[in-house]
């Protein structure tokens, strides 16, 4: 029999996936061996200048990237700390068990743009009520934005507030879905929680814990608009991170071909390192 | 029958002579934005727009957010549809994206807006794709009263590509009710052996800012600061050094170019008078608000505007939204000049030249062009001629948040702004102010030059670095004097001397 023709009914899902996928992947590698600019606005072909000016003459993407990676590791981190507490916690059969639930969710539901501009608020220094209940308190006003590092921990807080959340509900459908027998034997055996919780219930969520801190960590990777919005990288450059100077080089400086070069190095980078991430999560969360 | 035809003579001749009254009025009733004035007569007017037929076509404009010009945009937008039966379509773009937003198209061959705002010194960019001003615009009356800087800034080469809208200029706000108060003029001169007054040089400025900085002295239970400036990086921060940098390294005696030397085409930017501003505003940050180093234009606005500071100095919104009914500071404020220096940088001899110098900064404005890929040219052009007719422009001035400022002769004139409610010692210090500027001979122009946001972002990144104490004011500057050299090396030297020549032919009176 010939089932040639059943190649035919692959093309619908192969053309979405060259169109969505490839295709733009593709056309940003050509946009970065071009010089398009403002004043040259045109495909030229420029070979690998562009790669070269990064390697060579760019510190300040590296810095923003090794700024990215302080930002994102330790919004992850807290994020999953926090999240786990907040998932065991109504696991738990606690009153108004429900209503935990859903008020933990709150923040993701919201739009992380107008909730940023709530925060900048916040914690505007002369203006905002964190400053102002401080101040009552006896407590000298905190430069939340405009200390270099001090601006960096009020990202931080933002974005464990916007996204603990996330961790929470993944995690907490890992708790719901473990099998019951573990913990069944856990308790013949007399084990105190504290042990319960080491060698049976955080093992048995090492699967779903690395799932969600990858999923997490590419997206705190992206961060931008809590940037944009609460400090706009600054104070100086001090929260600046990837995603936010690659907008800054290809949209307020209209440099197309260098930032098509940034952000498809930065795609790689990601790629490699969190691949061996996960590798090594894999290898230390998951016992055989 | 004498005494009838001398009656109908004398009807004749009230109707003649009142007869822009009575539009006026028939206007205003409709439209109450001009209740002020009525409507003014001329080739734009409300009357001569409600002539216009443009039923079935769509005009679609892109400005930026509300309010600043995005009110005014989307209001004269609801009146030109009214008046000409056109429909309007107004997008509302933050300041950061309208470049973008009309760049993207225009380098695609594409025209989705028939007109754009953006700032005037994207004009070396945005020119080839936009369609010079008809010569029928340019030669009307409402245009022939545009002061020549700002002919000067929406042209290129003689050309003119932008419609102007407005007129913006930085220029010094103080605290009337601060400076001269008898009681605080002898506290100052007790504690610091000097003059309170209108500060004439950068370092008064910073020693009064410095004085009355945190602490209570206009009695309304809240501390005061010294000044609110915009120091925001990526948010207009970069005009606000040039504006403190141009009385130290604005030299008449060395014509010839401010940001680069034309003849070389070296930046500037880090030479000792760049350098010596820089530490100046590094020092400021001791004497803003809490969070001062963080403040946008709209900030600033606000921090001054609502009586925080003692001093600011950037564009008229802030004034004018301190001079309306509704401010609390309300008459408490003055204008002048901006500071100058007691000793200027001579790139020639490389020595300080002794003595004061001051250098008004014509910073950039709102500016506005056509597609030229639009196929509603005409009817865009009659909207930015109804836009900023008489009526219209004097409305819109007295209002802040509009963001609409002088540009035109007639807007120096005191009646204007005491008709509005200002003080008349305020309002000649205000129109004085401006028309010293226009009249000085020692003027910076925005750089409009291809790459200008390249040049601008590398200034600004350096600059917020010294601010946030990142590096020093000098390895900053010379941070950014390297970034320039390489911005200019891909540009092109010659591009960029050949449109940076257009620029200092202005600054250096030729044009």
């Amino acid at each position: 029999m010939n089932f040639k023709h059943k190649f035919v009914f692959l093309f619908p899902g192969l053309f979405v996936l060259i169109g969505i996928l490839i295709f733009p992947i593709i056309f940003t590698i050509r946009l970065s061996l071009s010089g398009w600019n403002s004043y040259t606005p045109e495909m030229n072909f420029i070979g690998i200048t562009n790669y070269i000016r990064l390697f060579t003459d760019d510190p300040r993407f590296w810095e923003s990237f090794f700024r990215l990676s302080f930002l994102s590791v330790t919004t992850v981190i807290l994020q999953y700390v926090i999240g786990f507490a907040l998932a065991m916690m109504v696991w738990r059969e606690i009153k108004f068990k429900r209503f935990f639930r859903v008020i933990f969710l709150v923040p993701m539901m919201t739009t992380p743009v107008i909730m940023t501009v709530i925060w900048r608020t916040f914690f505007h220094e002369s203006l905002g009520p964190v400053n102002d209940l401080l101040g009552g308190l006896g407590v000298k006003p905190i430069l939340w934005l405009s200390d270099p590092v001090i601006a960096k921990f009020t990202v931080i807080i933002v974005e464990v507030w916007q996204w603990t959340p996330f961790m929470f509900l993944l995690l907490l459908a890992g708790l719901l879905s473990l099998p019951k027998e573990p913990f069944l034997a856990a308790a013949i055996d007399g084990a105190s929680p504290f042990r319960k919780f080491v060698y049976v219930t955080f093992p048995l969520m090492a699967p779903i814990s690395i799932g969600a801190i990858i999923i997490r960590l590419i997206e705190a990777s992206k961060i931008m608009d809590t940037v944009f919005v609460l400090t706009s990288g600054g104070p100086g450059t001090a929260t600046e991170t990837s995603s936010f100077y690659i907008y800054i080089k290809g949209l307020r400086e209209f440099q197309m071909g260098y930032a098509a070069t940034l952000s498809f190095t930065y795609l790689v980078i990601m790629i490699i390192s969190l691949t061996i991430i996960a590798k090594v999560l894999t290898k230390l969360m998951i016992k055989e | 029958m004498k005494t009838i035809k001398t009656c109908v003579t004398a009807l004749i001749s009230a109707l003649l002579v009142f007869s822009p009254v009575a539009y006026a009025d028939k206007w205003s009733d409709q439209f109450p934005h001009i209740k002020a004035t009525g409507d003014i007569p001329g080739d734009c007017s409300y009357e001569s727009m409600s002539k216009k037929n443009y039923k079935g076509k769509t005009l679609k404009i892109n400005t930026h957010a509300v309010p600043v010009m995005g009110e005014p945009t989307a209001l004269h937008a609801e009146q030109f549809a009214k008046l000409t039966g056109a429909k309007v379509d107004v997008t509302h773009t933050p300041a950061g994206d309208l470049y973008a937003k009309a760049m993207v198209p225009f380098q695609a061959g594409q025209a989705p807006y028939d007109i754009v705002f953006g700032f005037s010194n994207f004009i070396n960019d945005w020119r080839r794709y936009l369609e010079p001003v008809p010569k029928k615009y340019v030669e009307m009356k409402q245009m022939k009263d545009v002061t020549p800087s700002h002919i000067g800034v929406a042209s290129w080469d003689g050309v003119m590509y932008q419609f102007p809208v407005d007129g913006d200029r930085h220029y010094l706000k103080y605290r009337k009710d601060v400076i001269d108060n008898p009681e605080y003029q002898k506290q100052y001169k007790e504690a610091t052996g000097k003059e309170l007054k209108v500060p004439t040089t950068w370092k008064e400025y910073g020693e009064m800012a410095a004085y009355f900085n945190g602490w209570d002295w206009d009695g309304d239970g809240e501390k005061e600061y010294g000044s609110a400036e915009v120091m925001k990086k990526d948010d207009l921060m970069y005009a606000a050094f040039y504006s403190r940098s141009a009385a130290y390294s604005k030299n008449p005696k060395t014509p010839g170019g401010f940001f680069f030397d034309l003849e070389t085409m070296k930046p500037l930017i880090n030479n000792p008078g760049f350098v010596e501003a820089l530490t100046d505003w590094v020092a400021a940050t001791k004497y803003v608000p809490p969070g001062g180093i963080n403040f946008g234009l709209g900030d600033e606005i606000g921090s001054f505007g609502g009586g925080q500071t003692l001093f600011s100095f950037s564009w008229d919104d802030a004034f004018v939204a301190a001079m309306q009914p509704d401010s609390p500071i309300n008459n408490k404020v003055g204008a002048a000049q901006l500071p100058g220096a007691m000793k200027v940088w001579n790139r020639k001899t490389n020595s300080w030249d002794e003595g004061f110098n001051q250098a008004p900064f014509f910073v950039w404005g709102w500016a506005v062009g056509v597609a030229k890929k639009s196929k509603e040219k005409e009817m865009a052009f009659d909207y930015l001629c109804f836009f900023a007719n008489e009526a219209n422009h004097q409305a819109d001035i007295g209002i802040g948040r509009f963001g609409v400022n002088p540009f035109r002769n007639d807007d120096f004139k005191v009646d204007v702004w005491t008709q509005i409610g200002w003080d008349k010692d305020i309002a000649q210090s205000y129109v004085d102010t401006l028309a010293q500027m226009e009249q000085s001979k020692n003027r910076v122009f925005p750089l409009r030059v291809p790459g200008t946001f390249e040049f601008n972002a590398a200034l600004a990144t350096a600059a917020a670095k010294a601010l946030a104490g990142q590096l020093s004011p000098q390895a900053a500057l010379d941070e950014a004097a390297k970034q320039w050299e390489d911005i200019l090396n891909r540009v092109g030297k010659d591009n960029v001397r050949k449109a940076y020549a257009v620029g200092v032919a202005m600054e250096d009176n030729k044009q």
